[in-house]
């Protein structure tokens, strides 16, 4: 069972290999969807979602009509394969995560490698769930699916351990709590980090700039849409996030004596706490601008990583169980 | 958004004849500090300050650690410790930061607070002139009821609503800044909770060995280390006994720990006494005290007998090396050994100490330096004898856990042999004097704690949390609506040719206005074939999000 999981793994991560090249000839096909945009009758939308034209998120097009070019029908194709590649991974990827789970007899959280692969699944299916409501963020999917690509990537070369079971501090159903509920939160700030990249590339080209990072914002949807769909993550992601921590609390308490120590993992959590704190304030102040705010949550999905990566790497502390020596 | 512009951009000058520069100032900084910029850049430099309190070590986690760093960097450690960077989280500076922020926090939340209680108790807003440049707008046949259904079919959906003649205004979503404000108090009453734990509470850790003859008292000599918060005096310390009875652990076959027990024995004056188990994860819960399992080990018990043919039995913990097979490392000392039984006359250079490594699961071939196994499955005792002046009567506080290395050092006390010792073996030194390695016991580090605080905490902690999601997920917004009789006489605005003007406003970010909108307005107009004009606007609200989002 753990060798199957293992497998799933690596099947997972090709797949997601071949959701980004898709998405990637998508890209590389030119302006196919403004062209399909513009054969199809919902014409004053494509200013709206291709131009600066604000919230609105479009209308997905109209199915491509047969005279629709054949580069634009190439690209409409690559960016369905790059969809249906992306939904076979998450299938692959949770399929991973279950036999793992079986194989240890517990939920597949107690080491670093487990929490990795999980917040992944958990980011790429509130990306499908996103991408159900929203078709037309397709384009999205290039910097997702590369996102996936390096983080499993690098949680099956770098951080995998074999299974073993928890040791008694973890041992318990506040455990439990706090970690699936942060396994959650942390997905869905993975997922929050797109947009977030992507709106700050599509408002740089918005306001003109054509140099290296803003020109591949090119075929983004609009920024504001990009903009909005970054806080609303975000905004949905916190109130877990502090559910997460007060239960980490409680759990150490019971565990160690205190509801808080300052050991180098809470002092980061802190510390992201209080950045996506500063995320939600910037935002909610005037003379903040957009893109500043957005720069936070960005900072602030640094500092998850740091937490994940960088504690259980360089710091020992009560919660160094990443299972690496 | 727009909550914030609610608040009164300036506090109003006072009406002053001469402006007293003194005040101006101190008027200007208070607007200044408890303004958003303020709260943001404080609540950036908190995240910063909490760095460095991760990255070097702490004195209150590993007070090893900081020591070591002082070896390690003798120029820098003492100039770090000058500004406090080995306890950052008590540090003036860090201190400072979440002060201010609290004080701005207080002067954000005071004002908002009254301008909330203001707005909940005043009625909703009369409907503006021109309806039609409201983000959401739209005309159609009034509902057979006139004003009054309107306002019953609104206030079933929970709208609080004003009828002022022929128009209706509703308003709906207080529960935002309600949830806001919320949010922001708890976080107070948290930081409330923590000062209250750490003025009133008090913790002491130390080791406890099986058995009635270790049993310990609380009292803050009986720990090893103990921290009483400013307001907590000593002599009030609950009174209650600890004696540990049994404790069990299961091990893997990889020896990771999976189960720990340990039964104690509780009593004392303010204690029932009775028997308890606890364990890692499920604490002691005393009437005022906590008692948590933090580690175990062995204590191996040693008999030494002198040359005058008597026998002393020392029970030492030996503390654990970290690893997985609890290899672990002590000392037993014997400053009394050798003291002649007839004149009574103490030889303070015949005094006799062993240090050792203990392996619970000792390897089958040398070297025997680590365990296996954490459980006992070959228990080996590698033993270093000393003889000599201790150094115990000089009165340097030495650790009972290591040999003092200055005697050794000084030549004071001469290492005499070395030998390996399984279970009941014995070991005749050179002057004849024997050593026996009798067993082990148990034993388990305990922190024992007292957090007066934590109650409050939790409470506030579940406020903040239902106020956060008030406050993030509430959306406050207006309707109003104006009855007009097509009849240019209007003399019956019931009457089944009267129109109603419909607009609304988001109050706050709310992609999803329009569509409540839509369904609020087919809901009032009673489905007669009013929904055709309900989604006209339905993009506009997008607009008007544009419009706050460049503001
Ligand atoms: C102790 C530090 C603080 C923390 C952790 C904190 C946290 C937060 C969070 C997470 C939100 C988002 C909830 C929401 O959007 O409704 C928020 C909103 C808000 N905070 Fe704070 N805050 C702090 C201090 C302050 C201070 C000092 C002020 C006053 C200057 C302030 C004023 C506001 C306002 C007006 C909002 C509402 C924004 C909106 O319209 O959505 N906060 N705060």
């Amino acid at each position: 069972m753990s060798a199957l999981s293992d497998n799933l793994v690596t099947f997972a991560i090709l797949t997601y290999l071949i959701a980004m090249i898709s998405h990637a000839v998508e890209y590389a096909l030119g302006n196919a969807r403004t062209r399909v945009a513009v054969a199809s009758p919902a014409r004053e939308l494509v200013g709206a979602g291709v131009g600066g034209g604000g919230g609105v998120i479009p209308e997905p097009p109209a199915p491509v009509p047969p005279t629709a070019d054949g580069a634009a029908r190439r690209a409409r194709i690559a960016g369905l394969v790059a969809v249906g590649a992306t939904a076979l991974a998450a299938v692959l990827h949770l399929a991973a995560l279950v036999t793992r789970g079986l194989a240890a007899d517990r939920m597949p959280w107690g080491n670093m490698y487990e929490f990795v692969l999980t917040v992944t699944f958990i980011g790429v299916a509130a990306w499908l769930v996103v991408l159900w409501k929203r078709p037309l963020l397709r384009k999205l999917g290039l910097f997702l699916t590369l996102v996936m690509v390096l983080l499993v990537a690098t949680a099956e070369l770098v951080l995998y351990v074999p299974i073993v079971p928890l040791v008694p501090a973890l041992n318990s159903y506040w455990f439990v709590i706090h970690v699936s509920t942060i396994v959650f939160a942390s997905g869905i700030f993975l997922l929050g980090v797109v947009p977030a990249v992507g709106f700050l590339m599509r408002n740089g080209y918005e306001q003109g700039k054509r140099s290296f990072p803003y020109t591949l914002a090119k075929r983004l949807p609009g920024a504001v849409g990009l903009e909005r769909l970054t806080f609303a993550l975000h905004a949905f992601a916190f109130p877990i996030f502090t559910f997460a921590v007060i239960a980490g609390a409680i759990w150490a308490e019971a565990a160690w004596g205190r509801p808080w120590g300052w050991d180098p993992k809470e002092t980061w959590a802190f510390i992201s706490w209080v950045v996506y704190a500063g995320y939600l304030h910037a935002r909610a102040t005037p003379s903040v601008k957009r893109n500043v705010a957005t720069w936070i949550a960005v900072l602030g999905f640094l500092t998850m990583l740091m937490n994940l990566f960088g504690v259980n790497i360089f710091f020992t502390g009560l919660h160094s169980y990443g299972g690496l020596d | 958004m727009t909550v914030v512009d609610d608040r009164p951009e300036t506090v109003a000058p006072a009406p002053g004849r001469r402006p007293n520069r003194l005040l101006a100032l101190l008027r200007n900084s208070w607007r200044q500090l408890t303004s958003m910029r303020t709260a943001l850049i404080l609540l950036f430099l908190l995240a910063i300050a909490a760095i460095p309190g991760s990255v070097l070590p702490q004195r209150g986690i590993s007070p090893e650690k900081v020591n070591q760093y002082f070896v390690d960097h003798p120029d820098w450690a003492p100039r770090l410790d000058r500004i406090g960077a080995f306890e950052v989280f008590g540090s003036v500076w860090f201190s400072a930061i979440y002060l201010l922020l609290f004080t701005s926090l207080i002067g954000c939340i005071l004002p908002r607070l009254r301008d909330h209680v203001r707005a909940l108790r005043s009625r909703p807003p009369a409907a503006p002139k021109r309806m039609a440049r409201l983000p959401q707008h739209t005309v159609l046949p009034a509902p057979a009821g006139g004003t009054a259904a309107i306002a019953q079919v609104l206030r079933k959906r929970r709208w609080r609503v004003e009828v002022r003649g022929d128009e209706v205004s509703a308003e709906k979503g207080y529960l935002k800044e309600t949830g806001n404000l919320l949010f922001h108090t708890s976080l107070i009453a948290v930081l409330l909770g923590v000062a209250l734990g750490s003025w009133y509470g008090w913790s002491g850790n130390r080791l406890l060995v099986a058995g009635a003859d270790n049993a310990f008292c609380n009292t803050r000599q009986q720990y090893a280390e103990a921290k009483l918060g400013p307001r907590v005096d000593s002599a009030e310390l609950p009174r209650f006994c600890l004696r540990l009875d049994d404790f069990q652990a299961r091990f893997l076959p990889s020896g990771q720990p999976e189960f720990f027990n340990a039964t104690v024995t509780v009593d004392g004056p303010d204690e029932p006494t009775r028997r308890a188990d606890f364990s890692v994860n499920s604490p002691l819960r005393l009437a005022d005290a906590s008692v948590y399992l933090l580690g175990q080990g062995y204590a191996p018990v040693i008999r030494y007998t002198d040359r005058f043919g008597r026998s002393q039995t020392s029970t030492t913990p030996f503390l654990t090396t970290g690893d997985m097979g609890l290899t672990s490392e002590g000392l037993a000392a014997f400053p009394d050994a050798n003291v002649d039984p007839a004149t009574g006359q103490r030889a303070p250079d015949q005094q006799v100490a062993f240090t050792g490594i203990y392996l619970p699961t000792a390897p089958q071939k040398a070297p025997f330096v680590r365990s296996e196994y954490p459980t006992e499955r070959n228990p080996t005792l590698n033993l270093v004898a000393y003889r000599g002046n201790l150094g115990l009567d000089a009165g340097i506080p030495g650790s009972v856990y290591q040999l003092d290395q200055r005697q050794v050092r000084a030549g004071k006390v001469k290492e005499v042999g070395t030998k390996l010792l399984r279970k009941g073996e014995t070991w005749t030194l050179d002057d004849g004097t024997t050593v026996e390695f009798l067993g082990t016991e148990r034993y388990v580090t305990l922190s024992v704690r007292h957090d007066p605080g934590s109650t409050m905490l939790l409470v506030s902690c579940g406020v903040l949390l239902v106020g956060l999601m008030g406050s993030l997920f509430g959306k406050r917004r207006r309707v109003w609506f104006r009855v007009t009789s097509a009849d240019p006489t209007h003399e019956s605005p019931t009457s089944g040719s009267s129109l109603m003007e419909v607009g609304g406003l988001p109050r706050t970010d709310y992609p999803g206005f329009a569509d409540e909108f839509a369904q609020l307005v087919t809901a009032v107009s009673g489905a007669d074939g009013a929904a055709e004009r309900a989604d006209t606007d339905a993009d506009s609200s997008d607009r008007a999000g544009v419009r706050e989002g460049t503001e």
